[in-house]
């Protein structure tokens, strides 16, 4: 059975994520959310290509008029990699990652202060939405809104919440943008840093054996040697 | 000086104007009240007041705003804030989203100035000194009380260091305990020597704060004076507007027959 091109993700998988999440000390937690969040997509990919891998004739198992050949779970092992190492990069960097200092980081090293506020407020602005809406749900159930029971009635329920939540952070935004102008956000030029978040040099080893390590995966690919 | 020239002011898309050649001096160090019924203008007079209409807003301006003797409208945006700073009604908009700490939403504004790091520490300190919201410096600015943000966001306009505020109904959103808090900060503010022009419904707020008063009606300076001749004055009602508690009850007073000073004195002995 051929496994062409799962070496590459795997040993990705096993040094960028894996073992920064066991320095870190969320393996656990990074397990339980990647498989979470890939779990729905690694079934459906697995299944496709198992049963219905176009290329494939080696016969593992026949489902009345359906059959599941290797070919097809080579490939489905293949993509499976590709999902977790993707998953379990994102997840890593969320658990790991303070948007703040994310983007002060950033700033430092000379992005825009506008992306990094803009990237900035809109994580912090989640949270805010959500509590938004909350308010606003608990306002239209006192009214007589019925958001809960069947389907459809879930369904009716959704326009009289998300129109007033998103109208309204629309109608925040004016003064919001008036308040930032007021307080100098326009001026060109690089804001002052109060701080700078901890940056050791093992951290910067890793990154920069990370960097590195990118053209000689792509070379090794390209030269077969990771199958 | 902060002065208001002749202005005549129209929203993009609107028929009709807004303000109408309102003419009012600012002067330093001096705290000018600004009342009058919804929609008379008073939102609108503070966002031409610091420069923000019609740059950030849009609209059609006639007249001049003048910051000690320089028109606005040939200054940046940027540096109009380190000359004039404006506070809204609601406070959870005024933060900037982005600071984990009070602290660090104070210090937004002289970062956003790009100030030495020293000087962007010393206004911090000060601001929050001045507000009296040292003990807030380490909380989460967006759990705070209404009154709190208000306050927060004053302190947020006074490090980036402008010696004149633009305050719109900075109490509007707020219970007592809040109205109070923000009244003690702007009378701080003034007795610092900053110069506030401070739009209200509460003119029992006012009549505690300013010197002199600027009541609009539908765009237009309706009376100007003594803040205590203006609160006083009988035309206040019908503009729409509440007259602090002590012109009312002096007023009740004498249509019962009694001598307002009476009563002054009944309540201190």
């Amino acid at each position: 059975m051929a496994v062409g091109g799962v070496v590459g993700p795997a040993l990705l998988v096993a040094v960028a994520v894996i073992l920064p999440a066991m320095s870190a000390g969320v393996l656990g937690r990074l397990l339980r959310t990647t498989l979470l969040l890939s779990l729905p997509i690694a079934i459906s990919a697995l299944l496709i290509n198992v049963f219905f891998f176009p290329g494939g004739h080696t016969v593992l198992l026949r489902l009345g008029p359906i059959t599941a050949t290797a070919e097809g779970l080579a490939f489905a092992i293949q993509i499976l990699t590709r999902i977790l190492a993707i998953s379990g990069a994102i997840t890593l960097f969320y658990l790991t990652t303070d948007p703040r200092t994310l983007t002060i980081d950033l700033e430092r090293r000379g992005v825009s202060p506008r992306v990094a506020f803009v990237a900035n407020s809109s994580i912090q602005t989640v949270p805010a939405m959500l509590e938004r809406a909350n308010a606003i749900t608990a306002a239209q159930r006192a009214r007589g809104l019925d958001t809960e029971g069947s389907f459809l009635r879930r369904v009716r329920g959704i326009v009289p919440i998300v129109g007033p939540t998103i109208l309204g952070s629309i109608a925040e935004v004016e003064e919001r943008t008036m308040s930032l102008e007021a307080r100098g956000f326009t001026r060109p030029g690089r804001r002052t840093l109060l701080w700078a978040p901890p940056d050791s040099g093992s951290q910067r080893l890793a990154r920069w054996l990370l960097v590195l390590s990118v053209p000689l995966l792509i070379v090794m690919r390209a030269a077969g040697w990771l199958g | 000086m902060l002065t208001l020239d002749g202005i005549s002011y129209r929203y993009a898309g609107a028929r009709r104007a807004s303000l109408r050649d309102v003419s009012l001096e600012l002067r330093d160090g001096e705290v000018l009240g600004l009342v009058g019924a919804s929609e008379a203008g008073k939102t609108t007079l503070c966002l031409v007041a610091s420069g923000l209409a019609p740059r950030a807003i849009g609209g059609q301006t006639v007249g001049r705003v003048l910051i000690d003797g320089t028109d606005v409208a040939a200054e940046p945006m940027h540096a109009l804030a380190a000359r004039v700073g404006i506070a809204f009604q609601s406070p959870t908009t005024q933060l900037s989203g982005v600071a984990a700490t009070v602290y660090e939403e104070v210090a937004f504004g002289p970062t956003n100035l790009g100030l030495p790091r020293d000087e962007v520490i010393d206004r911090t300190a000060r601001a929050i000194e001045t507000l009296r919201i040292t003990s807030l410096a380490a909380r989460d600015p967006s759990r705070l009380s209404g009154g709190q943000m208000q306050l927060v966001a004053i302190a947020g306009l006074l490090a980036v260091g402008p010696p004149h505020f633009v305050l719109d109904e900075p109490t509007a959103q707020l219970d007592p305990a809040g109205t109070r808090l923000v009244a003690d900060a702007v009378a701080r503010l003034a007795a610092d020597g900053a110069s506030i022009l401070i739009a209200e419904q509460k003119t029992d707020l006012l009549s505690g704060l300013c010197s002199r008063i600027v009541a609009l009606d539908a765009g237009s300076v309706a009376l100007s004076g003594d803040a205590a001749e203006v609160l006083a004055d009988p035309r206040l009602r019908a503009l729409g507007v509440a007259e602090p508690a002590v012109v009312r009850l002096a007023r009740l007073a004498r249509a019962a027959g009694i001598e307002p000073g009476r009563l002054t004195a009944e309540v201190s002995a």
